[in-house]
């Protein structure tokens, strides 16, 4: 992908950029989702090109609203949810350990 | 409606009096919201789950704290909160198939808080899924009706607790906003809808949408109610890292000084074309009478970076929900497909779990974080919102409160905004900019639109919760637009 800084690209999305990002997302997508998507991102993309309009060569990025640094507590442990309670939710479960699938291993 | 039914439509400081007064008991006021509840919610569909049994056994145990002279000021009032916030042992569904049998093993801090003082859960509300709307048409369980008109949207994302608060289902209720979700509703809905300053409430227990944009707040039938709940959900926690040491006001003792000298300003960006010419009469009536009241009015303000706050949200907002909605996995909690392999099993999950506006949100997300897309969208987004706060910041040196409409227009009729994501997304234009910015935001009911609510939105800097209230309270006292209900 083309490194781009301060330019957009063409606001219309193929049909493989949108299956690139749902495979990103893990988001398991049927053919007539992906076009759907196609539209309907690249519609929403389209706007976003009003920001080219904007010059913000050395303005600072604002990645929080909040004002504050890093806040830090004392390393000191305390009271906690039971792991019964933890795993209470848990789809599947054995022994106090979530079961899942195959991660590796597996073709 | 029943002599006992119309307990509902109390205010919180009135049933303050007659619980403390032991004129009416808190079961009583209890039994009366469940009652107006069974009646209305088949025509509103405001709630996905209702707590009516533990609810009667928390108003008898209110009674007897009552009793013994220890009420707090919400001692004994039903509420409803979002299906956004975690309350232990009630179903919690953030208006998603994802966590359809989620039950939560802790409470909310601002859930916390009210039990600490014995208010009353009476339910969780319909909500978009995961916060994601305008109109709680995007909940995956169903869609709210406004109280005012059943085929009208009661907005979104929190339209299932102003809709509750609308109708008098409890004395009041509790949302979250991201880019307008208590606000907009609010608007919608003829209420009082308030976001405070990013911080000032705890999101510990808050499900995340966009962790830095994110915000809890209360739906009340008034000011003075709109008080009595900040005091009680605000302040310092632990829990939360974001969450501000900013010394919480007594916001009701600050409630009633007179408003001769305020500043107000009027910023000509959120006055467009083809918004409603009721809604701009409307709210220009509103800031004539703070005008009236003693308030010097700018009706000249500018705020030129106002037309790129929807690009930004719609870039920032995305960008981190895709983070935060990463967790759900199928894994841990919530629903589970399982496939052959880890990989397939995780996509299938999320793929059924969520709903399409969900999908849309997670994928713009993904693509604006994605290597060669990240320095043209997330960056640029970040250094807009730079600017959109400093803007805020330089207006707030020279006016107390920036005065709005809270939206383009009424409410829109349930299904005309599908089919085009954009339309829905422009409803929000006015009240995105606040979150942004981080600034605290408060819609009123003011001159309603061919009987239908219109909001106004009063804008104030950093914690400036107080003077938000004490115009809104100003404004309030000269005007009766709060004490409308919806017809029965």
């Amino acid at each position: 992908m083309v490194q781009c800084l301060g330019l957009f690209h063409p606001m219309t999305l193929s049909q493989k950029e949108v299956r690139h990002i749902a495979w990103l997302a893990r988001l398991a997508v049927t053919d007539e989702d992906v076009e759907r998507f196609r539209t309907d991102l690249s519609a929403i993309l389209e706007h976003f090109t009003v920001l080219q309009d904007l010059d913000t060569d050395g303005v600072p990025t604002a990645a929080h609203a909040s004002l504050l640094d890093t806040v830090v507590r004392q390393d000191v442990s305390g009271a906690s949810l039971s792991p019964v309670d933890v795993l209470a939710n848990a789809p599947d479960q054995e022994d106090s350990l979530l079961k899942v699938p195959p991660i590796l291993g597996l073709d | 409606m029943s002599m006992d039914e119309s307990l509902c439509d109390l205010t919180i400081h009135e049933a303050r009096s007659l619980l403390d007064s032991r004129t009416v008991s808190s079961r009583e006021l209890t039994e009366a919201c469940v009652s107006r509840i069974e009646s209305i919610e088949p025509r509103i569909c405001a709630l996905l789950t209702v707590c009516a049994e533990t609810a009667l056994e928390e108003a008898t145990k209110a009674d007897s704290v009552i009793a013994a002279g220890d009420a707090k000021p919400l001692t004994g009032i039903p509420f409803i909160a979002k299906d956004l916030l975690c309350t232990e042992g009630v179903r919690t569904t953030c208006g998603s198939r994802m966590l359809d049998n989620f039950v939560p093993p802790y409470d909310a801090s601002v859930i916390s808080a009210l039990k600490a003082q014995n208010a009353i859960l009476l339910g969780k509300s319909n909500m978009d899924e995961f916060a994601m709307g305008s109109s709680t048409e995007h909940s995956a369980y169903k869609a709210t009706r406004n109280p005012w008109a059943v085929d009208r949207v009661p907005g979104g994302s929190s339209g299932g607790s102003a809709a509750a608060m609308a109708a008098g289902e409890a004395l009041f209720t509790l949302g979250s906003d991201t880019g307008g979700s208590i606000r907009q509703p609010a608007g919608f809905c003829g209420v009082v809808g308030l976001k405070p300053t990013y911080g000032r409430v705890s999101r510990y227990g808050l499900v995340a949408f966009a962790s830095s944009l994110d915000q809890i707040g209360p739906f009340t039938r008034d000011v003075k109610d709109c008080a009595i709940v900040m005091s009680a959900i605000s302040g310092h926690c632990a829990k939360d890292s974001t969450s501000s040491p900013e010394p919480v006001p007594d916001y009701r003792s600050l409630l009633n000084a007179d408003i001769r000298g305020i500043r107000v300003g009027v910023p000509k960006e959120y006055f467009i074309e083809g918004m409603d010419a009721s809604v701009r009469a409307s709210v220009e009536e509103a800031i004539g009478i703070l005008q009236g009241l003693g308030a010097t009015v700018d009706w000249d303000v500018s705020l030129p970076s106002t037309r790129y706050a929807l690009a930004a949200y719609y870039i920032i907002a995305p960008s981190e929900a895709s983070a935060n909605l990463a967790r759900y996995d199928g894994v841990k909690y919530g629903h589970s497909v399982r496939r052959r392999n880890a990989e397939e099993s995780v996509s299938a999950t999320r793929g059924d779990g969520f709903g399409q506006e969900v999908k849309r949100r997670i994928m713009l997300g993904t693509y604006a974080l994605s290597a060669g897309y990240y320095d043209a969208y997330y960056l640029k987004a970040q250094k807009v919102r730079h600017l959109i706060r400093r803007e805020f910041d330089e207006a707030f040196s020279r006016y107390d409160i920036l005065v709005t409409p809270t939206s383009p227009t009424v409410a829109f009729e349930i299904g005309s905004k599908l089919d085009d994501p954009m339309q829905m997304y422009l409803s929000d234009v006015f009240t995105l900019p606040v979150n942004i910015a981080g600034i605290p935001a408060m819609s009123l009911p003011c001159r309603p639109a061919s009987g239908l609510p219109v909001g106004v939105q009063l804008m104030g800097t950093r914690f400036a919760e107080a003077t938000l209230l004490r115009v809104a309270n100003a404004y309030q006292k000269a005007t009766e637009w709060h004490l409308q209900r919806p017809l029965p």
